[in-house]
């Protein structure tokens, strides 16, 4: 076996006292080979980018290395000056961003910025390094790289962006790549495009990688060797193929466990074509930006013209990328956006026809969750009364309110006495229950939810999942389920609408769908799911993550 | 109690804590302390401090006790920066509240309504206030308020601005509430700590801004403000200057203390910011 480039030994980082351990790194060890891809994979707060910015020597002023080593060709960067350091950061160790839009200077153009590594690094003249900065574009194939070196980060895609940061990191041909969550940013197709690049360029430059993820999906697509880290420490690690398939440790089976299958469940009883609750007519919306004058005027179909129907009790996916006009499609369904034309009828009323005051009255019809469980939740009032709102404006008492908020808290899951607290008392995934809550209390005809699961760790997301499953049964939930997640919508939807740029390009059952997509685009989407060809199978042995009691901050 | 910890852990807010209820103190206990009129002739005019036992602090031109006159301007100076205050933050919440959470023509209405009052010297349109509607203390406390308003509006908006997208606005829209309801319920609360430490600096104007027309001689002369004060010192400013300067020094501690509040309190509720020091 090669000698490792870079070994990190038992590094231990302390947090600041009053945290919620005492370590954010636990003895943490891995070794990074030349020719290979090491993923280290965990759910936030596991430390695994620590990890990284730890070896880049950048961790924040508050956290101090307690021990260990991090030795790079023999050498402990724990030793070495910032005058050193500075010297092997971009050189001989490149780094790869997980927000190209940050990393990135928005008042240089990206020319500019990945000559500056060579300014800084080398002695190469000007017109050598304008030589060089067009090949680093060409060889991460950003269209035209010409154009792409003149142009202004903002001026180029999400995709094209993160491609220009990988030209940069690899400028100096750097024997050692650290990428921090580079494509969880991305659109599925883009990120599938990405992880090829990435796997090209180290093929043919013989790098080593160390890819950072929270993703089990990307791991099958790239790894060569996995970390599994947890706590700050690392809990599980071998070659890809024996973690994925043969986990030992019980937290990375129950991770993999977690991770939701691509083939829709047989769901049993098919319930018999109902009766159509929620019918969206010609609903479209279109935005024009530009100045009066109609200097750069453009006009984005946002919602172009889309028909679909609901049958009570099903709960219908739409599924897209970023830009395809799902999230606008959904709050339309809900008027937080006018549609321009077209119905959303729910039962016997079109809600886009109605005036505010109307829909007012008819939002026991359709309810929402939300996106992100720190924003959609009020931080200044209590739990309880966030649920008990809606109630309270439609002219309940608050008393009674308060205690069918009670009620609604023991359905998603949560200890009623939490009713007190303040939001951010709550974790992420007991806040998604919270906003659940506030969405069923007014007991609506549909729930439209969008990225309900997004921004959850995929432990969470699974048992949120799980929660949606059950209240469908129970309470036989009709609803809209937005998603980019091509799994998640899998497991969850019985019917998925495809979009694209603003249109519904396929519309199936569930299975269908997944099984034989009609369209080409869907096949490209399916196509694109990181590690699709590859099926966790553990077995029954798998003991689900325990629904952790409500722990309080 | 976090809250309270955290402000009083700075020794200079501390400070501005102490410097304020000693003002307030004095504002309290103006009818213990001076019983009477302190505008009635009290002794011989013009003794320097200490010069006499019965005046600590001396006497001004008209023979008044200087010390007298700082207890009870005490209390019409917080009165009118307080009150001011209020009808400033008033004025420009509402009016910040609704540009920033229509937008639009509405937004843009307000705003240029708010830029009149932001382009004219504030000084000068509260002279023309005055000039129109007299001079009484109320007057003066209103046209004060009057002349404040458009910064807290600025802030109120821009704090709306980014609050009024945030996915729990459209909760509470999809949920049935008016728009009164959210602007006042949801969003308002989350927006008021920025615009509550701004209060101090508005309060801190007031003062000097009252004390300014005192000086003119264009307050109301039936009161004793410090700014009467230093205004009734200004003619002997050059032998006798302790008359103007240690109502100077009264209304430097005060707005000092509102300043070093203010600026605690933004630090206690920026938790972000305590680690820099």
């Amino acid at each position: 076996m090669t000698e490792p480039l870079l070994s990190v030994r038992d590094l231990t980082v302390a947090l600041p006292p009053g945290g919620d351990r005492r370590h954010a790194l636990d003895a943490v060890s891995l070794d990074l080979r030349p020719g290979e891809i090491h993923c280290v994979v965990g759910e936030s707060g596991s430390g695994k980018s620590m990890t990284a910015t730890a070896i880049m020597g950048l961790l924040a002023p508050t956290l101090t290395v307690e021990g260990g080593r991090i030795l790079f060709r023999g050498r402990d960067l724990r030793e070495v000056d910032e005058r050193g350091l500075r010297r092997i950061r971009g050189r001989e160790i490149g780094m790869i961003f997980q927000e190209p839009m940050t990393a990135l200077n928005p008042l240089h153009t990206i020319g500019d910025q990945i000559a500056e590594m060579f300014r800084a690094h080398t002695d190469l003249r000007a017109s050598e390094i304008a030589g060089r900065v067009e090949k680093l574009l060409a060889d991460v194939h950003i269209p035209d790289p010409k154009a792409a070196a003149r142009a202004y980060p903002h001026e180029l895609s999400g995709g094209q962006r993160q491609r220009a940061m990988i030209a940069m990191a690899l400028a100096l041909e750097p024997s050692v790549l650290i990428a921090d969550e580079p494509t969880t940013a991305l659109d599925v197709t883009t990120q599938a495009q990405i992880l090829s690049l990435i796997r090209e360029l180290q093929d043919r430059t013989g790098a080593a990688v160390l890819f950072i993820t929270h993703d089990f999906g990307v791991v099958a697509e790239i790894a060569d060797r996995v970390s599994v880290m947890q706590h700050g420490r690392v809990v599980e690690h071998g070659t890809a193929e024996a973690v994925l398939d043969r986990p030992k440790h019980p937290y990375t089976r129950a991770l993999i466990a977690a991770v939701p299958s691509t083939v829709p469940p047989k769901r049993a009883a098919r319930i018999a074509p109902g009766e159509t609750l929620l019918e969206v007519e010609g609903a479209g919306k279109t935005y024009r930006t530009g100045s009066l004058f109609g200097r750069r005027k453009r006009v984005v179909r946002a919602v172009d013209d889309v028909t679909l129907t609901l049958e009570r009790g099903r709960t219908l996916g739409i599924v897209g990328e970023s830009g395809s006009g799902k999230s606008t499609l959904a709050r339309m369904i809900v008027r937080l956006i006018d549609p321009d034309h077209g119905a959303v009828r729910i039962g016997d009323v079109d809600l886009a026809s109605l005036s505010r005051r109307e829909l007012r009255e008819q939002s026991r019809r359709v309810q929402m969750v939300f996106q992100d469980p720190h924003a959609s939740l009020n931080p200044r009032r209590r739990a309880g009364d966030l649920v008990a709102q809606g109630l309270v404006v439609h002219g309940m008492a608050r008393a009674e309110a308060l205690d069918r908020a009670r009620r609604l808290f023991a359905l998603v899951g949560l200890d009623p006495n939490g009713i007190d607290r303040f939001p951010h008392e709550f974790s992420g995934g007991q806040r998604q229950r919270i906003g659940l809550a506030r969405a069923l209390a007014l007991e609506p005809s549909v729930l439209v939810a969008d990225e309900p699961v997004s921004a959850l760790d995929v432990s969470v997301q699974a048992q949120i999942l799980e929660l949606f499953e059950r209240l469908k049964r129970e309470l036989g939930l009709t609803m809209v389920f937005i998603t980019h997640d091509l799994r998640v919508a899998a497991q969850i939807c019985d019917r998925i609408a495809v979009m694209k740029n603003g249109r519904v390009v396929e519309v199936g059952d569930a299975a269908e769908v997944f099984a034989h997509p009609r369209h080409d685009y869907t096949r490209t989407l399916l196509a694109a799911v990181p590690g699709c060809h590859w099926t966790p199978d553990l077995g029954d042995a798998v003991t689900p993550f325990p629904v952790r009691r409500e722990v309080y901050a | 109690m976090r809250f309270f910890r955290l402000f009083l852990a700075r020794p200079a807010s501390l400070i501005g804590l102490v410097l304020f209820l000693v003002v307030l103190a004095m504002a309290l206990g103006a009818d213990q302390f001076y019983p009477g009129d302190p505008l009635d002739l009290a002794g011989r005019p013009l003794q320097w401090p200490l010069a006499d036992g019965r005046f600590p602090l001396g006497t001004d031109v008209q023979g008044r006790d200087i010390a007298a006159v700082l207890f009870h301007g005490a209390r019409v100076t917080l009165g009118i920066g307080v009150v001011a205050t209020v009808i400033a933050m008033a004025i420009g919440i509402a009016v910040g509240a609704f540009a920033g959470f229509y937008g639009g023509g509405v937004d843009e209405v307000l705003m240029r309504v708010t830029e009149a009052f932001q382009t004219l010297p504030n000084f000068l349109l509260l002279l023309v206030l005055i000039a129109v509607f007299g001079s009484d203390i109320t007057t003066v406390t209103v046209a004060i308020g009057v002349v404040s308003w458009p910064a807290s509006a600025r802030l109120t908006r821009s704090e709306f601005q980014s609050l009024r997208s945030r996915e729990f606005v459209q909760a509470a829209r999809v949920l049935g509430m008016r728009d009164v309801g959210i602007i006042f319920r949801e969003v308002l609360p989350n927006a008021l700590p920025p615009v509550l430490v701004y209060a101090s600096v508005v309060m801190a104007v007031a003062i000097l801004l009252e004390s300014a027309l005192a000086f003119l001689n264009l307050s109301d002369p039936n009161v004793a403000s410090w700014g009467n004060l230093i205004g009734a010192g200004r003619a002997v400013l050059r032998t006798q200057w302790y008359v103007s300067a240690i109502p100077g020094l009264a209304i430097l501690a005060t707005v000092l203390a509102v300043s070093l509040i203010g600026q605690g309190l933004n630090d206690a509720l920026n938790p972000r910011l305590r680690d820099r020091t």
